[in-house]
């Protein structure tokens, strides 16, 4: 186990290496940010201050020499553009969007999990028709367009949910949550409703898919014959089996939402890091782009790690650190 | 007894719902299209900050509505001779901490500006002609400059007075907490969340007299479809930058109000004149570079600018919120000539002029542009590239995100660069010295002039303009030199671009020609 943990950790830090070291090469690539930064009317003098200042008048390498060393300290550079320490920047956002992508990692677990299901049982019925007729719906819509009908519906016509921002927070644990609040869950329900919208649809079909495999197995043809309750045999027999693909598909989804959550961002102007990541690159902010990655990075690292983790209590047979000889 | 219960309980409940709504009248939020990066005044020159901390901090000279100077936090200034101004000001303003406003404050602000650590663009713009300050009494400061600085006045409308008290030693930081935002202006600041919201208080006891609103909100709501819905649910009385498709929609709501105003950002083309040869995607029509290069003759930089028809892009394009531009301003602001007018749409003079400078057959180039910088910025290009095909020009159309674009643009990399340029000075002299002037950078001449456009003449006359101090003669110069370039089409200018908001019903917002949203132009109305 200390092993494979350890593994895990030297992975994790090349990866972080490699891919700042792609970001610092990709922004550089992209444009010089005093172009942007700076005003228009200003003579050579500014510019060249204005690049000194943020250090962008040394070669590349050296600038992410510095970097590296700063970041060893736990540094990451201040945005160039706020002159605010750039993790704080990401620190400040990060519990909105985590909030977010939670809220709708829920809404759809909750719902696409249990239609799924009766879709794969009742294939032919016309609930299970339906339902895969919504799935469909709700894969194909654009989220952008979903985000503004919902905003039309229940906020400009019927006035029932506010249109933009977060509401009111409460402090647990040291990070602000707004669910717990009445205006909190007002602002979340509709960026939720609408980041959901995908992941649902996916969990739904990815459920109906499993539970209609898994019916035609030995065992449960089987735990049938045993005359156990239907109840029984699809709590147990179905559905725990076709939880392993589930369970990575969430994981993996759950990452991509928190990671990039930035069309239901900004449409909802939901005051999160998804926001900040694409007004980052706009503004060529390299170091805010360059932490955020690294955040995100780390982030995936972890949701992985736990995925690994569930794979071994769902099923028995998968052992963390196979790799090693157990002992 | 029973009616008299109900009529005193729906007296009550009629009296409780009018306090609240009085209570509320006196709150206002607004959405702004784009970021505010800092509250510090003096750390990033940037349109959107210098709108809103505004509200916060006041210059010695402020502007009105058409950006003409008028009296701020100085009641008046002089040019004593060519290189020394005196600036009397305003007695009894008091900071919001109820200190009071001297010279002192004036001083310390501008030995602060060239200062601020980690300034991605600096004010120091302004201030650097001053050599030398000098505090006559507390209400009298004179400044030196090392040559005569006919925009000082207008710099001086730049740069926001901070107190000393509360300024010395403080940081960006501690502008942004709160701690060292106190200023002289009609608001105070509450609170500062990046990216998300400004929130502020009316300051009571303003010089100018007590505002409307007790608090102000200003959201950033950058998309322009949730900054529409915002305004359409009531989540805001009042937004900026209209887009285009919504305006009209908007506008026939009775409901709500938009107004508008010709802004002073031009929006041209530059033709890069730096190589002797073609430039970068400027080629004949098989694809071949041409021999030399076409835009170091005036005859084809006219045909250009009069095959495109203004008119059409401002009507169609604009939904008529763009003013055609044969110049750099509209012609209200000064030093801009009445006599230019927007070129006149004439293809059969283009193909003509064209024909007259040797290429009978037309040639082709590649539109260079931005995407999402300017207002419908690709769709113009688009426009352009269609009219010129009627002169016989094979002209493609390549537009890119403003990060990657205005790079390579600055490193000359495209021949045709279709641009937007917002005169801050509120003069047109400074924008020729900035865009046309011969490139000397290391002389502030010629700046941003990416088509390397050089004309003696021209820089002589800017030169002489930008050195002397009499109002009427300079503006006399400007006009001249404004005259001269544009009768050689140094640049094509195609339109101004109209800035719009929109307000619900009950409220009045008085439209700025520098695309300022301030809380202080929304005034409570029909």
């Amino acid at each position: 186990m200390l092993a494979y943990a350890l593994r895990r950790l030297g992975q994790s830090a090349f990866v972080l290496a490699a891919m700042s070291f792609l970001v610092f090469l990709g922004v550089y690539a992209i444009g010089n940010p005093i172009e942007l930064l700076v005003n228009p009317e200003a003579d050579q003098a500014e510019r060249l201050r204005a690049a000194a200042a943020l250090g962008l008048d040394k070669p590349l390498l050296v600038q992410y020499g510095v970097f590296l060393v700063h970041a060893a300290k736990g540094d990451l550079g201040r945005s160039f553009v706020y002159n605010i320490p750039a993790i704080q920047l990401i620190l400040e956002r990060l519990p909105a969007t985590l909030e977010l992508a939670f809220a709708a990692t829920v809404i759809a677990v909750l719902l696409g999990i249990p239609l799924g299901l009766l879709a794969g049982l009742k294939p032919h019925s016309w609930i299970g028709r339906s339902i895969m007729a919504g799935s469909i719906v709700g894969f194909s819509l654009p989220t952008f367009w979903v985000g503004l009908v919902l905003i039309m519906v229940f906020s400009v016509e019927l006035g029932w949910l506010p249109p933009n921002g977060r509401g009111a927070t409460v402090s647990v644990l040291g990070f602000p949550v707004s669910f717990l609040t009445l205006d909190g869950l007002k602002h979340l329900a509709m960026p939720a409703l609408n980041l959901a919208l995908l992941k649902l649809s996916l969990l739904v079909r990815l459920t109906r898919a499993g539970t209609r495999e898994a019916l035609l197995q030995d065992y449960v043809k089987f735990a049938r014959a045993k005359g156990l309750p239907m109840r029984r045999v699809i709590g147990v027999h179905v559905l725990k089996n076709i939880m392993i693909p589930i369970v990575t598909v969430i994981g993996l989804e759950l990452g991509s939402v928190i990671a990039f959550a930035i069309v239901t961002e900004s449409i909802f102007a939901w005051p999160g890091t998804g926001k900040l990541l694409i007004d980052s690159i706009n503004q060529l902010d390299r170091p805010v782009i360059v932490a955020y990655l690294m955040v995100i990075v780390t982030i995936f690292i972890a949701i992985n790690l736990v995925v690994d983790l569930l794979y071994s209590l769902l099923d028995p047979r998968v052992r963390i650190g196979a790799a090693a000889p157990a002992h | 007894m029973l009616r008299m219960i109900r009529i005193a309980a729906v007296a009550l409940c009629v009296s409780l719902a009018a306090m609240g709504a009085a209570a509320r009248d006196r709150e206002v939020a607004i959405g702004l299209s784009s970021a505010i990066t800092s509250m510090d005044p003096h750390y990033h020159n940037l349109t959107p900050n210098d709108a809103l901390v505004l509200h916060v901090f006041e210059p010695l000279i402020q502007r009105d509505a058409n950006m003409k100077l008028v009296p701020g936090l100085a009641t008046s200034w002089r040019a004593i001779d060519d290189l020394t101004w005196e600036f009397k000001l305003r007695k009894n303003v008091r900071f919001h901490d109820g200190s009071p406003f001297t010279a002192e404050d004036v001083a310390f602000t501008l030995k602060r500006v060239p200062n601020v650590p980690n300034s991605p663009s600096s004010f120091a713009t302004y201030t650097k002609s001053i050599v030398d300050v000098k505090i006559v009494d507390p209400y009298t400061i004179v400044f030196k400059t090392a040559t005569p600085h006919v925009l000082l006045p207008s710099d001086m409308a730049a740069v926001y007075i901070v107190s000393k008290k509360n300024g010395e030693h403080a940081t960006t930081e501690d502008y942004n907490s709160g701690k060292a935002a106190i200023g002289t202006g009609p608001y105070k600041l509450v609170e500062y969340v990046p990216n998300q919201r400004v929130v502020l208080a009316a300051n009571y006891g303003y010089w100018g007299g007590e505002e409307p609103w007790d608090k102000v909100t200003f959201k950033i709501l950058t998309n322009s479809a949730a900054r529409v819905a915002a305004l359409l649910s009531g989540d805001v009385q009042m937004i900026e930058n209209v887009p285009t498709s919504d305006i009209a929609q908007i506008a026939k709501d009775k409901r709500f109000h938009v107004v508008d105003k010709v802004s002073n950002r031009v929006i041209y083309v530059h033709l890069n004149q730096s190589t002797d040869k073609a430039p970068p995607f400027v080629t004949d029509k098989p694809g071949k570079p041409l021999e030399k290069n076409p835009f170091r003759d005036a005859r084809v930089r006219k045909a250009l600018s009069i095959a495109i028809n203004r008119d059409a892009i401002a009507q169609r394009i604009m939904e008529g919120k763009a003013v055609p531009a044969g110049q750099l301003l509209p012609d209200f602001f000064f030093g801009t000539s009445r006599k230019i007018k927007p070129p006149k749409y004439d293809p059969e003079g283009a193909k003509k002029l064209l024909r007259e400078a040797g290429y009978p057959d037309g040639f082709a180039l590649t539109i260079f542009g931005p995407s999402n910088r300017y207002i419908n910025d690709e769709k113009i290009a688009q426009a352009i590239a269609q009219f010129y095909s009627r002169i016989g020009i094979e002209a493609k159309v390549q537009t890119m995100p403003a990060s990657v674009y205005f790079t390579r643009a600055t490193r000359l990399e495209f021949g045709y660069m279709l641009l937007g340029w917002g005169t801050e000075s509120g003069e047109q002299g400074s924008s020729l010295r900035s865009l046309l002037a011969t490139y000397d950078p290391s002389k502030g001449m010629g700046v941003t002039n990416r088509a390397r456009y050089s004309n003696p003449q021209l820089d002589r006359l800017i030169e002489e303009a930008m050195g002397t101090l009499d109002d009427r003669k300079r503006e006399a110069l400007i006009q001249q030199a404004a005259e001269l370039a544009m009768g050689d089409t140094a640049l094509i200018p195609i339109h101004y671009e109209v800035s719009t908001w929109a307000t619900a019903a009950g409220f009045r917002y008085t439209p700025r020609t520098d695309q300022y949203t301030l809380a202080t132009g929304l005034r409570p109305g029909r």
